[in-house]
């Protein structure tokens, strides 16, 4: 009898607990979704935001783009996080740009070719262009390594640099920025694309139309491909969701970006 | 509650009997019930889509590009058959001369520490063969043969070699099965152990051998982690063994994390086409291991 009673308490508070999570989200409580890009960089925001505001709690789940911007649409969470541009219906959400990201043009570090034009860029992804000889490069087949369908980098890279033409079919996918490069540094024939920030000295990253991928460049604009971290909202945040806004835009939240790799808005 | 069963014509034994009875039941069919969940659940979210866009569009389509709605398996189907073939091409062969050799041709104390190491392989996660691959097979392939060195080659060998375990210890099963009158009739009719082996036992254990091939076809069929890791996932039909391939498997698995709406949806299709091939590939594998047990 006392084990039954015993086991009923149990359950009643795993209901009132599960409960709590799911239904309360309390007015000290701030959920935000969305690009896997931004996430480690918002759960470092969170973290400091968290230390110096006592009694307020951030929540960061990922899910992709298009799910966070979806999930802010719905009301799911107060703050979506977009590592593209809103498209067609998206449009009506509220974006605040937090930060920018470039996108390298990496090769392994012994490949001659020291920079291509964007166009030849192109070339190369849509599988006209396959040979690094035509390049000014060493005689051997490119390795064309791409993301997989529905990431942001690669949504990214196909707004800024491929246009209307599709990536050839025969590119080699991975799904993530590490395996990316990872192949990249094992492979000398290998051309992929990842987050500037991530470039080590494993691999190099291409000049392109002249300009080297650096933040010099992207600030006066010769560095073309860059793109810009969003939080969407419905409408100008507010409350909450203003106050950790406001704290990212800060000089201090700055800061936090500059250190992780990304380029600060100012 | 005494009077009811005793009506029934039960002891307390049997009632309590007919309890167990009742409980293993609905252990036996919760587990079944799982079975039944998936493939309705599998089946809801993934075939609206394929007859929204025509089955031949699916199935026969080559190209793979989500984002603007194309969503033709083809490359993948044929990426899957490919890779497991080639699994096959090197695993059977190696597995049967190993199950040949631990029966026939190897004294009980070889095979007493042989047998359970290559058990061991099984146990190893799929994860670690897939870096051994990327670290050891991928480079040697690219230097060798030329090309990215993440291929159909270097899948079919890692696949090949996951798949060795299941054909081994099933076929040395099957051999160790066949009864030793048949032996020694061939030995004594002056056939050597070869001879034996080749015309006595192959074909008396025949079924049992078949059925570790298909098994082992499931396992690489079904085989994901590894895959993706080495076969470098390019959503085309494969035109060389170093060219890079996607399966269906693979392909499920790569994308799922950012897809959503329709892109989610071709993904369970995915689901549903190797659910197919994969309940195909058992029925066959239980219709041969039945037809065996009829054998006398």
């Amino acid at each position: 009898m006392k084990r039954r009673r015993f086991a009923l308490c149990l359950l009643a508070l795993v209901v009132v607990l599960s409960s709590g999570c799911r239904g309360g989200r309390s007015r000290n409580e701030l959920t935000l979704a969305g690009s896997t890009s931004i996430q480690p960089f918002a759960d470092k925001w969170a973290e400091v935001f968290m230390a110096s505001h006592l009694g307020l709690g951030v929540d960061v789940q990922g899910g992709g783009s298009s799910a966070g911007i979806q999930a802010c649409k719905s009301g799911a969470c107060q703050i979506g996080m977009s590592s593209r541009e809103l498209k067609g219906e998206e449009k009506d959400l509220t974006a605040i740009v937090i930060a920018r990201d470039g996108l390298a043009i990496i090769v392994h570090p012994s490949n001659p070719v020291r920079g291509l034009k964007v166009a030849e860029v192109k070339q190369v992804f849509s599988g006209d262009i396959t040979d690094w000889k035509t390049l000014g490069g060493p005689d051997k087949r490119i390795t064309v390594v791409t993301r997989e369908e529905g990431s942001g980098t690669r949504g990214a890279f196909q707004e800024l640099v491929m246009g209307k033409t599709r990536i050839f079919r025969g590119a080699i996918t991975e799904d993530s920025n590490g395996t990316v490069r990872e192949i990249v540094t094992h492979d000398p024939a290998a051309i992929g694309f990842i987050s500037l920030g991530l470039v080590n000295s494993q691999v190099r990253a291409l000049a392109l139309d002249g300009a080297e991928a650096n933040d010099e460049n992207i600030g006066n604009g010769s560095y073309r491909l860059v793109r810009p971290f969003l939080f969407v909202s419905r409408g100008e945040p507010t409350g909450l969701a203003k106050q950790f806004v406001d704290f990212v835009l800060s000089d201090e939240g700055q800061a936090l970006v500059k250190e992780e790799g990304l380029l600060p808005i100012r | 509650m005494d009077g009811t069963a005793k009506k029934r014509g039960g002891t307390r034994l049997e009632r309590n009997d007919r309890l167990v009875r009742l409980a293993l039941l609905v252990v036996a069919f919760s587990a079944v019930s799982v079975l039944l969940v998936i493939t309705v659940f599998i089946v809801g979210q993934g075939t609206p889509i394929m007859f929204r866009y025509g089955f031949k569009s699916f199935l026969a389509g080559t190209s793979w590009y989500p984002s603007e709605k194309l969503f033709g398996l083809w490359p993948m189907i044929v990426g899957s058959l490919f890779v497991t073939a080639g699994a096959l091409v090197i695993g059977v062969p190696f597995g049967l001369s190993c199950a040949v050799v631990l029966t026939e041709f190897s004294s009980k104390r070889v095979r007493g520490i042989i047998k359970p190491i290559i058990e061991l392989l099984a146990g190893i996660p799929s994860v670690v063969y897939g870096f051994m691959g990327v670290i050891i097979l991928v480079p040697f392939i690219r230097n060798t043969f030329g090309g990215p060195g993440l291929s159909v080659l270097a899948a079919a060998i890692i696949l090949g070699v996951m798949i060795l375990p299941t054909i081994i210890s099933i076929s040395v099963d099957s051999l160790q099965a066949v009864p030793p009158s048949y032996r020694e009739g061939s030995i004594a009719l002056g056939a050597t152990r070869w001879q034996t082996v080749k015309m006595v036992l192959f074909p008396a254990a025949r079924s049992g051998i078949i059925a570790s091939i298909i098994l082992g076809m499931g396992r690489a069929v079904g085989e994901t982690m590894a895959t993706i890791m080495v076969a470098g996932n390019a959503a085309e039909v494969p035109r060389s063994l170093l060219a890079p391939v996607r399966t269906l498997t693979s392909n499920v698995a790569l994308e799922m994390s950012y897809a959503t709406g329709e892109h989610r949806e071709a993904l369970f299709a995915t689901g549903v086409v190797l659910f197919v091939i994969i309940m195909v590939l058992n029925t066959i594998a239980n219709a041969t291991s039945a037809k065996r047990r009829k054998q006398p």
